[in-house]
């Protein structure tokens, strides 16, 4: 394994940050995230609120605090459904082929040709806006792209002689999948997983901002800058620093991975 | 005389893994007089490539040229501007590459790219240079010279594509020609009327010229003085005849030597109890028909036995069906006709069908060591599958087993812990062989084992795997393009011409005439060590690959066909004398009429 | 044009069809997926027998879900999407007032997009590994990662508000002049620029580096060839087909970033009818905005996909 480069520690430093923010968030933040604590709405940085107050004099480090739960968390979990989905899909089309492949193909195909907000919104018209719904449609929507990538892998890997050597010795699929594919696509499977997560936070809180993504009380980063656009004018903290937050975790993943050698790009959103 | 071309201290290095640059080419230094043709031979990663790009003032991506001069003419190379570098690459220095099928931008038409350099450099204008493409063109022996230009790369084939770039090289009449291994990817039918072109117009307009190539025969045939490199510095420099008669270096000695390796008696007799037996086999690619053909057929009505203790050489130009042939017989791809028969007992055609023991009997190694072997698991996990897979072996007995493995094919038990990106292409083929082993089987598939090895390399894994067949009595189906190297090895060999069995002969009678057709162009079409070989071997024919499907395969190229009979009626099996079959029109006396065994063999 | 690129285009063509009835089979399960009665559950626990009545069978709920989809889908290639359960309204006609006003927002985005971020492909294609290059890829990697909301957000914030260059909502009835409606548009298209350039031109510059990379652009360099000479002559004839299709996949980006650019400045396009239309639940409005949309994007990837057959050598010249 090569050194990492200073951007790709920076970057790392301010997942690891987030990460614990989001875990630690009931411990470390000074307020309760919806008690309202000052009549100083959308107030600027000070001492007792270092990010400031919302529009209804909540403190903005609490929320944000908060709101990092709800971002990260969703994002990781509907991302880890999605690679788990994917990469078992894709696996399986690369070592059996035939016509599992061709229609797990056209179908997961004509998935990616929907726009992921499109595919979203559509979801969320006919099963209204809930925590569940949204972890499930983004696990949906982010499966093809995860079952592309993994698939283009392993079939790469499966014409390679070392596999055919395993066929040829009497090894079943499982052991093929398993022994021989699995470990030589460990890298690409989890750049794309870093791609993805970014994807799934940027989805989360565009879905959020159009006020059909978590519904209130609860607020991620998305909603936050929402509820608190009207500050955007005079530049109130509570606009800019949940923004800030979503583009600190999103730009931060991507540096990481950019950094890694022989990563690959993203295909689709 | 003065020399027209000098090097003197040449050093070009790579950034290294560990920080700091390290020397791929170091302290190289050579003079060249005009119309002298100079050769560059090593194996690969001796820096032969580096140091041609270098007489045009060019590193590949992450080299430098970090020191050393070189003169062309009156031009210090190194001290150019990266104009005037533009204006000596293509004009006053030219360069063939290796692969002209990768060479050629598929885009455009070939005499826009034949004549693109002179009309960058202004030297010649367009009708002038078409001219000029034509009458090149016609001097390398090249069809339909007139309106060969009009084409597309893929409209023509390989072996001409790779004269053409001798056309894109010439047309600015260089200084100086440089050749890199032009004829490394061509089949030997093909490279020896590739050599022929090149050599004449090389000689007719003496050029000077570097050819750089890894193939000590090839170069006898072409160059004047031979320069002989390994990792980056010069073993030795001699005149081509005094180099290859009187090797000063041992290195050079080694080289020499595993040219021709000693042919071994044979050790089985061919009466011996078959262990494999192959009959009519049918069998390709793509979905099949309705009367159970595939789409692509690729292997005719093959059949051959290989009796218990002895070695089936196979060999074919590329595609022919080889590698198919070894796939057919471990169960990857199941025949569409004929049978397969192991000790006796009729093998299923597909691997799920087998018996773990069947499976265990028959193992497969393949060419390429780097694929071979999984990079994500250690040298011991690789072995240590079969033993578990086929023996149950585990824990401590697997441990020893692996050491023993190792030790069979000569590696140190220390490997065993590194993955396979650590070892070098001998050693991976070693452990390659080794995991076939540990299944203890009775006969071993090897598909170009030492093909992409290094001569010296190579010779070594063919020393160790004659030993191991001694040792523990197994059997090979020996895949290879290589006569000298199936020759070495093998008791009986097998000629394959478009998936058809052409020739089937014991290893000693194969060289002697009446052959098959085929097989007498084969084995009059590789370079022999000697200078003026090439002067002396016989014309061949241009290598036309079209399939006859109506009757003799071969008949496009055969010097011996017989018009009206060759080319609509399949050819029937016959019997020679020295012991072999062939599929051929022609009997034994018109054979031996045609094929006068006056030239030397080798 | 030959035999084989025929074949290729015709089977490209079955291919999106079959793709395009998948996703409308998709889009109608997924606004299928709502547990229970829908009519109900769209209409809320106060709502009179009538009015569910009405609804189920406006929806067709008595049918079958198979015929169901077929009675919609023959709905949307005649032309007749049904009615909005909101106001009533036909669907069509609804579509029909937003249309022109989406097609004007798509064809001037663009007429920016397309060339920018071809010229940014291009050229840091052609210096890869400058400092150049390097900038370019990191501000790139910026602004795919910042949400399209935000890029909006700023831009509002700058030019509207501190600067005062530029009116903060995009749409006045009855302009007619070109110029004034580019006044007007500029932030939206600026915002949707910013959003599909990124990854535009790192699908370009990857499709150039590609070529680049290839023997024979070695080789022409061998033969003296300059920088200029070897992109333009050699390596991009070559990586048309490829750069195209970056080109046509890169827009479901842009799609993404219409949907918030609308709503943010309050543009009467389809995507703000879409948005409004899944607030008020409205499914067949919903539904028939989400097959436009899919529809278009796959007409423009097929479109890309013969444009690459047919700039591809070796299929034109047999
Ligand atoms: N999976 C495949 N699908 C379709 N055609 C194939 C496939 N594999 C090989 N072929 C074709 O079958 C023919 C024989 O291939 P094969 O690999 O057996 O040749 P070979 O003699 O081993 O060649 P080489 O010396 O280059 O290894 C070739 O024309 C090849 O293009
Ligand atoms: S059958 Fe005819 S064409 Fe074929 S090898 Fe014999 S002589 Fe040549
Ligand atoms: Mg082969």
């Amino acid at each position: 394994m090569r050194r990492l480069s200073p951007v790709a520690v920076v970057a790392l430093l301010v997942i690891l940050a987030w990460a614990v923010a989001a875990i630690l968030a009931p411990l470390i933040a000074p307020f309760p995230p919806g008690r309202i604590v000052t009549r100083d709405t959308l107030a600027d940085i000070s001492a007792r609120f270092p990010l400031g107050s919302d529009y209804l004099g909540r403190d903005m480090l609490s929320r944000v605090l908060h709101g990092a739960r709800y971002t990260m968390g969703i994002a990781l979990v509907s991302t880890t459904l999605a690679c788990l989905m994917g990469v078992t899909l894709g696996l399986t089309a690369a070592a059996r082929g035939g016509w599992f492949d061709m229609t797990a193909s056209r179908i997961l195909d004509a998935m990616i040709s929907v726009p992921s907000l499109l595919a979203a919104l559509v979801v969320v018209s006919s099963l209204g806006s809930s925590i569940p719904v949204l972890i499930g449609a983004a696990a949906v929507i982010y499966t093809p792209g995860a079952y592309r990538l993994s698939r283009a892998v392993a079939v790469n890997i499966a014409a390679m002689d070392f596999v055919t050597v395993a066929r040829a010795r009497g090894e079943g699929t499982l052991y093929i999948i398993a022994a021989e594919i699995l470990p030589n696509m460990i890298l690409p499977v989890l750049t794309d997983f870093g791609l993805r997560f970014v994807f799934v936070v940027l989805l989360l809180t565009g879905m959020s901002f159009l006020g059909l993504g978590i519904q209130p009380p609860a607020a991620d980063w998305g909603t936050l800058v929402r509820e608190n656009i009207e500050g955007l004018s005079y530049g109130a903290p509570a606009v800019i620093m949940p923004a800030l937050a979503i583009a600190t975790l999103t730009i931060s993943v991507n540096a990481l991975i950019d950094r890694i050698p022989g990563a690959g790009q993203g295909d689709s959103r | 005389m003065s020399a027209h071309v000098s090097v003197s201290g040449l050093r070009v290095t790579v950034a290294a893994a560990e920080g700091g640059r390290a020397a791929i080419v170091d302290d190289v230094g050579f003079a060249i007089a005009r119309g002298e043709v100079l050769a560059l031979i090593g194996e690969s990663g001796s820096g032969k490539t580096t140091i041609a790009l270098a007489m045009m003032g060019y590193a590949r991506q992450g080299c430098r040229i970090d020191g050393g001069q070189i003169r062309i003419g009156e031009t210090d190379v190194l001290a150019l501007s990266a104009a005037g570098l533009a204006g000596l690459r293509g004009g006053r220095v030219a360069y063939i590459p290796q692969s002209a099928a990768a060479a050629f931008n598929p885009a455009q038409r070939l005499m826009t790219q034949v004549t693109e350099s002179a009309r960058i450099h202004g030297l010649l204008d367009r009708a002038a240079a078409e001219r000029k493409a034509i009458e090149l063109f016609r001097a390398l022996a090249l069809p339909e010279p007139e309106t060969l230009g009009e084409r597309f790369p893929h409209q023509v084939s390989g072996g001409q594509l790779q004269r053409i770039t001798a056309a894109m090289a010439l047309i600015s009449d260089p200084d100086l020609v440089i050749l890199d291994e032009p004829t490394t990817a061509l089949d030997v039918t093909t490279q020896i009327e590739v050599l022929r072109a090149f050599k004449s117009v090389v000689r007719e307009r003496n050029t000077t010229a570097i050819y750089v190539s890894h193939d000590l025969a090839v170069v006898a045939q072409m160059a004047d003085r031979i320069v002989v490199l390994r990792h980056g510095k010069m073993q030795e420099e001699a005149p081509t005849a005094q180099l290859l008669a009187a090797p000063a270096h041992p290195y050079t000695r080694a080289l020499l030597a595993a040219f021709n390796p000693p042919v071994r008696a044979p050790d089985a007799p061919p009466e011996a109890a078959p262990l494999l037996e192959v009959r009519g086999l049918v069998a390709g690619y793509g979905p099949a028909g309705r009367d159970g053909m595939p789409a692509l057929p690729v292997l005719h009505d093959v059949g051959f036995t290989i009796p218990r203790g002895s070695v089936l050489g196979v060999i074919g130009e590329s595609g022919c069906g080889k590698s198919t042939l070894a796939r057919v017989i471990a169960g990857l791809l199941p025949a569409a006709r004929g049978n397969v028969k192991l000790d006796g007992a009729e093998l299923p055609a597909r691997v799920a069908d087998r018996t773990r023991d069947q499976l265990r009997r028959v193992q497969i190694v393949f060419q390429s060591a780097d694929t071979a072997l999984n990079p994500a698991r250690s040298v011991r996990d690789i072995l240590a599958r079969p033993l578990a897979f086929y023996h149950g072996l585990k824990g401590d007995a697997a441990r020893k087993r692996v050491d023993a493995l190792l030790d069979m094919v000569r590696l140190p038990a220390s490997l065993a812990e590194r993955p396979p990106g650590a070892l070098s292409g001998g050693q991976k083929q070693r452990v390659n062989f080794a995991r076939a082993l540990a299944a203890e089987p009775e006969l071993i598939l090897c598909d170009e084992v030492t093909s992409a090895l290094d001569a010296v390399v190579g010779a070594a894994v063919l020393d160790l795997l004659g030993e191991l067949k001694r040792e523990l009595g197994l059997s090979y189906l020996f895949i290879s393009h290589d006569l000298s190297t199936v020759r070495s090895i093998c008791d009986q060999v097998m000629i394959l011409y478009f998936g058809r069995r052409l020739e089937y002969a014991r290893s000693g009678a194969m060289l002697v005439r009446p052959m098959h057709p085929y097989s007498d162009l084969l084995i009059a079409s590789v370079p022999e060590m000697r200078t003026g070989w090439l002067e002396g071997a016989a014309p061949a024919h241009e290598a036309t690959v079209v399939r006859n499907a109506a009757g003799c395969t071969f008949a496009p190229r055969c010097a011996a066909a017989v018009p009206g009979l060759c080319d609509s009626t399949p050819p029937p099996l016959r019997q020679l004398s020295k012991g072999a079959e062939i599929l051929c029109h022609l009997d034994e006396a018109t054979l031996r009429h045609t094929q006068p065994d006056d030239r030397k063999t080798p | 044009m030959n035999a084989a690129m025929l074949r290729l285009i015709a089977l490209r063509l079955a291919l999106g069809l079959l793709t395009l009835a998948i996703v409308s089979a998709l889009v109608f399960t997924a606004t299928e997926l709502l547990p229970g009665d829908v009519a109900e559950a769209l209409l809320g626990q106060s709502a009179t027998p009538q009015a569910v009545a009405g609804l189920r069978a406006a929806l067709h709920l008595d049918q079958p879900a198979w015929k169901r989809f077929l009675i919609w889908a023959g709905g949307m290639l005649s032309g007749d999407p049904g009615r909005s359960l909101v106001n009533q309204l036909p669907v069509a006609s609804l579509i029909g007032n937003r249309l022109p006003n989406s097609l004007k927002l798509a064809g001037l985005t663009a007429c920016v997009t397309v060339p920018l971020a071809l010229t940014l492909g291009i050229t840091t294609a052609m210096w890869r590994g400058s400092r150049y290059d390097r900038i370019v890829a990191t501000l790139i990697i910026g602004i795919v990662s910042v949400p399209e909301f935000l890029i909006a957000s700023l831009a509002v914030m700058i030019f509207a508000v501190k600067l005062r260059w530029l009116p903060a909502l995009a749409f006045r009835a009855g302009v007619q002049d070109f110029w004034t409606m580019l006044w007007l548009l500029a932030m939206p298209i600026g915002t949707l620029t910013l959003v599909g350039i990124g990854q535009m031109a790192r699908m370009t510059r990857a499709a150039l580096v590609t070529v680049l990379a290839s023997s024979y652009i070695e080789m022409a360099r061998l033969k003296g060839a300059g920088p200029i000479r070897i992109v333009l002559i050699h390596a991009l004839p070559n990586a048309l087909g490829p750069i195209v299709n970056a080109v046509a996949l890169s827009t479901s980006f842009l799609l993404g970033g219409v949907i918030i650019v609308e709503t943010i400045f309050n543009y009467p396009g389809l995507a703000k009818l879409m948005v409004d239309a899944v607030s008020t639940r409205d499914l067949p409005l919903v539904q028939a905005c989400a097959m436009l949309f899919c529809g278009a994007y796959l007409s423009l990837v097929l479109i890309a996909d013969v444009v690459a057959i047919l700039a591809n050598p070796r299929l034109r010249q047999r």
